[in-house]
């Protein structure tokens, strides 16, 4: 962006050309002192490309505007306190009940303030969806390839916003101090208490003592309402700001290269577009908080740590964790007088390394293509077959483990043995993956030899020709141009050739490790068999220049 | 005597001999049968037990055993009292359909006088818990409130916090208990059918009983309010993510190909 800041524009009300209108008065003004002419003349025209998959991240923005807003009205009746007192509202079947001051305040949002149930919901509701368009997003990003130089750090802060979400998200969920929730903290605890030597006092630190004491939702309040919000913020104007910056990615077409963005301005067509969707989303998540309840308190009741009930599930966003806790055997190792609870702190280990996983894709692509140049077309996803199987391979790990996550509502609800869904996890954990990122790779492939087939002999028109000498074809149309362009844009790698054995001087060097990995990695992406060449210039004009049919 | 004697063969002479029979057997019955009431009762009860006898050879004893002892399909019913007879008949859960890991509840054939009198067989062969009456399990005046704590504490765990049921190991399952009514939830606290535990009355007194009945129908009911709209199934946060990602996020992501088809034009300027 070509912000000059030190640079101020000359006054322009300086010549005396009759009086300026009062919107033009009040333009000189804040331009005089807050520069909003040159911001606004690099940026109202700046041009974004058009296309569906490009709004999922306008979806999350909105969502996230809709939390802000609907959880200022909440903290304005909610009492982060854990001190006990009776229920004397108007929900009939809670009366007489000893509860937090938290849940009592929930119940009353719910029941005794002004739309209060409706906001909640709506809180609830855009949070779900806040995280699931992230998901969703971030899938995008990643399937085109727009995390590529120079986009890397903005997927990192994406990926941390999803991260942070995730979190933000626990924290709030647990803030009614319901008997779901503090089901899910007491989950949490059970998880800081199996990190070795300091698991214990982590929990006490966490808890200010012994689980649950009276603390938690306070501090749980402060980190759900200010500390992660606030990052989370910083992060996203960073994003944002970034996505300025760097320009959107756009799909390949005619008059569209590495160095143009070709799409409709900022202002007035976008700025007009985003604030009507901003309006539908609002909407969506409304209507949908309308209708159907979500997180019902006033049926789940307090909390006391001697009570749980069947089905306590954390929301979606972390139910891949409760997915590892489930299907994991209950491994202990005993020493010393010491327990090291392996069923517990596998999977928190593992965890992490999900998250991490993905998060880390751009290094480790950008490291075995070598490649340091600047990205700004998207790929097509059969054309990264690898990267497309990878991504699928770790969905399909993420849903594997939430289904193992609901393992009980699917015994439930198909009539199967919760053990066998358990085994199910435990051997698709492992399995899932790689069938899936064998069968995407093949879909891929496929679908590219398609690609490639309908390059050279176009596309199949349907019509049956009989020649003079009774042979039946089918008669192929060739493509547009502007199909053909689409269909062969792409780039294609050629696998990392390992460095000559000798050098200059022809004195044999050793390869490190490092490099063969490399190397190796870089045939399993692009070697023959794992992309399809597409279609060079000479064998679309042999095909096409009239010789022959085939 | 000669004039009898010598009509003995006469073609009337059976009808007569059948006339004073049943002359003699009514006078009898008619002499002895009012004298004693507790007598007529036992009796009445005893033809019960034999009515119950009957249909349970019928219904129960390919599994049961022909004298309730048990065999390996089918657990012994000695002891096990009338309450869990009137349950596990009455919900239609017995006489099961196959073995399984958990027999399911389906319809009821057998009218109450029949479950009645099964039941009275059963409990014959030895003490159990008998069928509630009216006053014991009618949970009106109950302390909804109260049932629900000890619903949350007692119950929750197999059949989730307002009794929409959940899985067990092996395929068992606690069941949903929309739709039972007091009586059976009674019972089925009263005797603990197939993997339920049991709570008497010394574990949970009779009012504890009504509570938790009351709490049962209040949540978890044909006329429950649910305030916050559709409830989902009340399965808790599976169910809302489910319903999240296809109507919220769906949607949206709907109404985005819906606006990025309507594209502005641009102008040639």
């Amino acid at each position: 962006m070509s912000i000059d800041t030190t640079e101020k524009p000359e006054p322009s009300g300086g010549k005396s050309r009759g009086k300026a209108s009062g919107g033009e008065r009040f333009a000189d003004w804040t331009d005089g002192r807050l520069g909003i002419y040159s911001l606004a003349r690099a940026n109202m025209r700046k041009i974004f490309p058009d296309h569906w998959s490009f709004m999922l991240g306008e979806i999350v923005l909105y969502s996230f505007v809709i939390i802000i807003l609907t959880g200022v009205y909440l903290t304005l009746f909610f009492h982060p306190s854990m001190n006990e007192v009776e229920y004397t509202g108007s929900y009939v079947p809670m009366q007489g009940q000893l509860m937090s001051e938290a849940f009592n305040s929930t119940m009353h949002i719910s029941f005794d303030v002004r739309g209060g149930l409706l906001i909640r919901q709506i809180h609830h509701w855009a949070a779900l969806v806040f995280l699931a368009g992230m998901f969703v997003h971030m899938m995008r990003v990643f399937f085109t390839g727009a995390f590529r130089k120079p986009r890397e750090v903005n997927w990192l802060f994406g990926w941390l916003l999803f991260i942070l979400g995730m979190f933000t998200g626990f924290t709030g969920y647990s803030l009614p101090d319901d008997l779901l929730s503090g089901t899910g903290v007491r989950f949490m605890e059970g998880a800081i208490l199996a990190v070795p030597v300091v698991g214990t006092y982590l929990s006490f630190f966490l808890f200010g003592g012994e689980f649950p004491g009276g603390d938690f939702v306070a501090r749980f309040y402060s980190v759900h309402i200010l500390l992660l919000p606030g990052i989370m913020l910083g992060l996203l104007a960073a994003h944002l700001f970034l996505v300025f910056y760097h320009k959107h990615t756009q799909w390949a077409g005619p008059g569209r290269t590495n160095k143009n963005v070709v799409g409709m301005p900022f202002l007035p067509v976008y700025t007009a577009k985003a604030g009507g969707f901003f309006f539908l989303v609002f909407g969506v998540i409304s209507v949908v908080a309308a209708i159907a309840t979500i997180n019902p308190i006033w049926a789940i009741g307090p909390y006391r740590p001697d009570q749980v009930s069947t089905g306590a599930q954390p929301d979606w966003y972390m139910g891949f964790s409760e997915g590892l806790i489930r299907v994991m055997p209950g491994w202990e190792v005993n020493f010393w007088g010491h327990t090291l609870v392996l069923g517990v702190l596998i999977p928190l280990l593992i965890f992490p390394l999900v998250l991490v996983s993905i998060g880390v894709y751009p290094f480790i692509e950008a490291w075995i293509t070598g490649d340091k140049r600047e990205h700004h077309i998207l790929d097509r996803p059969r054309n990264a077959p690898t990267r497309t199987g990878l991504g699928v391979a770790w969905i399909t790990l993420y849903m594997v483990l939430l289904v193992g996550g609901g393992n009980d509502l699917f015994a439930t609800h198909l009539h199967l043995s919760i053990n066998a869904i358990t085994w199910f996890v435990r051997v698709g954990f492992f399995a899932a993956p790689v069938i899936a990122f064998l069968v995407t790779k093949r879909i891929c492939l496929g679908l590219q030899r398609r690609d490639r087939d309908k390059v050279l002999h176009g596309r199949e028109s349907g019509i049956i020709k009989r020649l003079p000498h009774g042979e039946f074809i089918e008669v192929h149309e060739p493509l547009a141009q502007e199909a053909l362009h689409k269909l062969t844009a792409h780039e294609q790698y050629e696998p990392a050739a390992i460095a000559p054995p000798t050098d200059d001087n022809g004195v044999a060097k050793k390869l490190t490790r490092g490099e063969k990995l490399r190397a190796k990695l870089s045939r399993g992406y692009y070697a023959e068999g794992n992309q399809i060449p597409k279609p060079t210039v000479q064998e679309y004009e042999e095909i096409t220049s009239g010789h022959g049919h085939h | 005597m000669k004039k009898l004697s010598a009509r003995r063969r006469h073609p009337l002479a059976a009808v007569v001999v059948l006339l004073l029979a049943l002359a003699a057997t009514g006078g009898l019955y008619a002499a002895f049968a009012p004298a004693d009431k507790a007598k007529a009762e036992e009796s009445a009860q005893s033809l019960t037990i034999e009515e119950g006898k009957k249909l349970y050879s019928v219904g129960c004893a390919s599994c049961h055993g022909t004298g309730g002892q048990g065999t390996t399909d089918g657990p012994s019913l000695v002891g096990v009292g009338a309450a869990a007879v009137d349950f596990q008949v009455g919900t239609g859960r017995m006489p099961a359909q196959q073995p399984g890991a958990q027999v399911p509840k389906k319809k009821n054939i057998y009218s109450q006088a029949e479950i009645d009198q099964l039941a009275a067989y059963v409990s014959s062969l030895g003490a159990g818990p008998a069928v509630p009456t009216k006053k014991q399990y009618d949970p009106s005046g109950a302390d909804i409130g109260k049932g629900g704590e000890l619903f949350r504490t007692n119950c929750a765990q197999c059949h989730n916090f307002t009794g929409k049921g959940g899985a067990l190991t092996h395929g068992k399952y606690a069941p949903d208990l929309n739709g039972v009514s007091p009586k059976h939830l009674y019972e089925a606290m009263q005797t603990g059918p197939q993997n339920m535990p049991s709570f008497p009355d010394s574990t949970m007194p009779e009012k504890n009983k009504k509570d938790i009945i009351a709490y049962v129908n209040a949540v978890n009911g044909d006329d429950t309010e649910h305030p916050g709209g559709l409830e989902l199934g009340g399965l808790g946060p599976v169910s809302e993510g489910l319903f999240g990602w296809v109507f919220g996020l769906g949607t949206l992501i709907a109404v985005a190909v819906w606006i990025a088809a309507r594209t502005a034009k641009a102008k040639k300027s």
